[in-house]
C-alpha cells in the first residue's frame, strides 16, 4: 500500500461510474492494487470487465469517480496540463489497434521526433537526433533509412506495433501500460513483440502492466496476475499461483476458455 | 471412403497490380475436403490464406484473377462458370464464406431478420415472409441463438453475438462447404469458445457438410479441425492431420510456427517463445528456389536454387522441403 518502499503505482478504492441519463454503469468498482518496480503485471478479464477503463484512469485520460491513485508513494496530482505532461514522461501506453494509434498526417520521423523533444532533445543537433531515431528503430528490428519520409499507414500491423515500441524506447518511461498490444497481429509477430517488450524491460528497468483477455499470454509473460470480473479484482497473486492453482470459478472459466494442446479443451462449458 | 465435398486441383490465382505486375498469391494449391470433415489453414499474415479462401469460391473480381486449376464441389466442376451463375447458384447454397471481421458487415439500419429475408430472395427461394420468419426462428433455435435476436438491430448485439448471427445467416441455405476466415480473431476467449462451439455443432445438425477454417492460432486449429494445411508465400508447405502437424511438424516453417504457441499449461513459462526472423518474400518476384530458404535455420546452399515439390510422407501427409523426414527430425533433435 502507499508509502511502501518500492511501490510504484498503487490505488485504493478506485471507482469509475458512467452515467447516461438515469442509467448507471459501474465500470470499475473499488479496486485496490499495488504495482512494484520492475514487475510485469497482467490484468486479465473478459470484454466489458473494465480493464481498459482502469487503464485509462491510470493514464490520466479519464477522471476517477472515486478513490485515489498513488504514484511513487505520493498522491498523484495531474490537475494542470503541465503536471499531466510531466506525469506522461513516466507513464506511457501501447494500445490494441496500431492502425488507429497514429496521426495519419504525420510522417514516422515526426512521430519519433516528438518523443525526442518530449525527453528534452529539442536543442540537439539534427545528426544526433537521427542517430537516436536509428538506434530506437534498430532496437525493434526496423531500418530507419527505410522508414524515414514514410507514413505509418504504409507499414504492416506488426511493424506499426514495433514502431510503438521504438517510441517507448526513446521515451524510457517508468511504467508502460500495454492494452492488448498483440490481439490484432498474427501469432508469429506476437512472439516478436513480446520478446521486444521483455528486452526493453531489462534494458531500462521498466514496470509493464499488460492488459489482456488471453490468460495464456498473461501466464507466459507476467510475474503478477490480477483477474478482473465486472469491475472488481476477484483474484490476484503470482502467475504460477493464480493460473496453475486457481481459486475462483471465474478464473477457472477463463483458463478453460483458452484452447489447449496437451490438455482436453472442453467445449461443453459455455 | 466418404464423399468428397470440395476438391481443388492445382489452383493458381493472381493479383494484377496497377503497374501490371502479376502477384501469384495462390500457387498450385490442391486440397480435398470430405463430407463431415474440416480442414484448417494456417500461416503468417500475407501468406495467401485469405486469397485462397476467396479463390475457392470461383468468384473472381479485379484485382484477383483466375489463372489455372480446377474447383469441384460435390462432383460439379465450377471452373469457368459465368460469375452471375456462380453468384446465383453456388454462393450461399453450395459454398458459403464468412470473411474476416464479417460482423462489421451487418447493415446497422436493418434488423437481423432482414438479412435472412435478403438471402432467400437473392436465391429465388420465394417464400412468404411468414414462412421465412418461421424458418429463421427454427434455425436460430437449433443453432443455440435466442429467437428474439431476429428482431434486433446489429448495434444491440455484443461482438460475439454479432459474429454468431453472421454465421447463422451464412448457413441458412445449408451450403455444402463453409469457409470461415478468422471467425474468432476479434473476440475475447469466452465469445471465441461460443463461436467455435457453434461451428462444430453446425456440422452435427446438418447445416453444413464440411468446413474450411482459416486462422493463425494453432492451438485453436488443433482443437477444431481434423486436418491442417500450412501455407507459406502462396504455396502449401505442409499438410497432415491436426495431431501430426502440431505435435510433429516436418517443414521448418511449420516447426517455427509452433515456437510461438501460447497456452496456459504447466511448463509454458520455461519455454522461450521464438519467432521466425524476417518477413515472407515479396510475391511480385518470388525467390527461385525454396521460398522459405531466406529465413530457414536449416537451409543449405542448394535450397536457394532448386524449387522444391511437395513430397509425400504417408497417407494425407506431405511437406515441401529438400531434406528427408529423417534429416529434418534429426535437425530438430539437435536444435533442442
Amino acid at each position: 500500500m502507499p508509502g511502501e518502499k518500492n511501490s510504484y503505482l498503487s490505488g485504493t478504492g478506485l471507482t469509475k461510474v458512467f452515467r447516461s441519463g438515469r442509467q448507471k454503469t459501474v465500470a470499475v468498482d473499488h479496486v485496490h492494487f499495488d504495482f512494484h518496480e520492475g514487475e510485469v503485471i497482467s490484468i486479465v478479464g473478459e470484454s466489458g470487465s473494465g480493464k481498459t477503463t482502469l487503464a485509462k484512469m491510470l493514464l490520466g485520460l479519464l477522471k476517477p469517480t472515486g478513490g485515489e491513485v498513488y504514484f511513487q508513494g505520493k498522491k498523484r496530482d495531474i490537475g494542470t496540463r503541465k503536471k499531466k505532461k510531466e506525469y506522461w514522461k513516466s507513464i506511457q501506453a501501447i494500445f490494441q489497434d496500431p492502425f488507429s494509434a497514429y496521426n495519419i498526417f504525420h510522417k514516422i520521423d515526426a512521430v519519433l521526433l516528438d518523443c525526442i523533444n518530449m525527453r528534452g532533445g529539442r536543442h540537439l543537433p539534427h545528426a544526433k537526433r537521427v542517430e537516436l531515431m536509428t538506434e530506437a528503430c534498430g532496437f525493434v528490428n526496423l531500418k530507419f533509412e527505410e522508414l524515414t519520409n514514410k507514413y505509418p499507414f504504409e507499414l504492416s500491423g506488426g511493424q506499426q506495433q514495433r514502431l510503438m515500441i521504438a517510441r517507448v524506447f526513446l521515451l524510457k518511461p517508468k511504467i508502460l501500460l500495454a492494452d492488448e498490444p498483440t490481439s490484432m497481429i498474427d501469432a508469429c509477430s506476437r512472439a516478436t513483440i513480446l520478446d521486444m517488450l521483455m528486452q526493453l524491460r531489462n534494458e531500462i528497468g521498466m514496470t509493464i502492466v499488460f492488459i489482456t483477455h488471453d490468460i495464456g499470454l498473461a501466464y507466459s509473460v507476467s510475474d503478477v496476475v490480477y483477474i478482473m470480473e465486472h469491475g472488481r479484482f476477484v483474484e490476484s497473486g503470482s502467475a504460477d499461483e493464480v493460473i496453475l492453482h486457481p481459486k475462483e470459478t471465474y478464473t477457472r472459466r477463463l483458463i478453460a476458455d483458452v484452447p489447449k494442446i496437451h490438455e482436453v479443451w472442453d467445449l461443453s462449458t459455455v | 471412403m466418404s464423399k468428397v465435398m470440395l476438391e481443388v486441383r492445382e489452383l493458381t490465382t493472381k493479383y494484377i497490380t496497377r503497374f501490371r505486375e502479376n502477384v501469384y498469391a495462390v500457387d498450385h494449391v490442391s486440397l480435398k475436403v470430405e463430407e463431415g470433415k474440416s480442414l484448417g489453414i494456417s500461416g503468417e499474415s500475407g501468406c495467401g490464406k485469405s486469397t485462397l479462401a476467396l479463390s475457392l469460391m470461383g468468384y473472381y473480381f479485379a484485382p484477383l484473377h483466375y489463372t489455372s486449376g480446377e474447383i469441384i464441389i460435390d462432383g460439379r466442376n465450377i471452373t469457368g462458370m459465368d460469375p452471375d451463375d456462380i453468384r446465383k447458384s453456388i454462393l450461399g447454397t453450395e459454398i458459403s464464406y464468412i470473411p474476416q471481421s464479417a460482423m462489421n458487415a451487418l447493415n446497422p439500419t436493418q434488423k437481423v431478420i432482414h438479412f435472412i429475408e435478403d438471402v432467400f430472395q437473392a436465391h429465388d427461394r420465394c417464400k412468404t415472409k411468414k414462412e421465412i420468419h418461421e424458418f429463421a426462428k427454427e434455425a436460430f433455435e437449433t443453432l443455440g441463438l435466442p429467437a428474439e435476436v431476429l428482431q434486433r438491430y446489429p448495434v444491440e448485439l455484443s461482438g460475439g453475438m454479432k459474429q454468431r448471427t453472421v454465421i447463422a445467416v451464412s448457413v441458412v441455405l445449408s451450403p455444402r462447404v463453409l469457409i470461415a476466415d478468422e471467425p474468432s480473431s476479434a473476440l475475447d476467449v469466452t465469445s471465441q469458445k461460443m463461436v467455435i462451439k457453434m461451428l462444430k455443432s453446425l456440422m452435427g445438425s446438418g447445416f453444413i457438410k464440411s468446413m474450411i477454417f482459416i486462422t493463425h492460432e494453432l492451438p485453436l486449429l488443433y482443437n477444431v479441425t481434423d486436418d491442417i494445411m500450412v501455407m507459406y508465400a502462396g504455396q502449401i508447405v505442409e499438410k497432415g492431420t491436426a495431431k501430426e502437424v502440431v505435435l510433429d511438424p516436418l517443414h521448418p516453417y511449420a516447426k517455427g510456427l509452433m515456437g510461438s504457441i501460447i497456452v496456459p499449461e504447466k511448463g509454458l513459462r520455461d519455454v522461450k517463445l521464438t519467432a521466425i526472423p524476417g518477413v515472407p518474400p515479396n510475391l511480385k518476384k518470388p525467390p527461385s528456389g525454396c521460398r522459405f530458404a531466406e529465413r530457414c535455420k536449416y537451409a543449405r546452399t542448394e535450397c536457394k536454387v532448386i524449387s522444391v515439390p511437395l513430397h509425400d510422407a504417408g497417407p494425407g501427409r506431405a511437406y515441401r522441403c529438400i531434406l528427408s523426414e529423417k534429416e529434418l527430425r534429426e535437425a530438430y533433435q539437435h536444435a533442442r
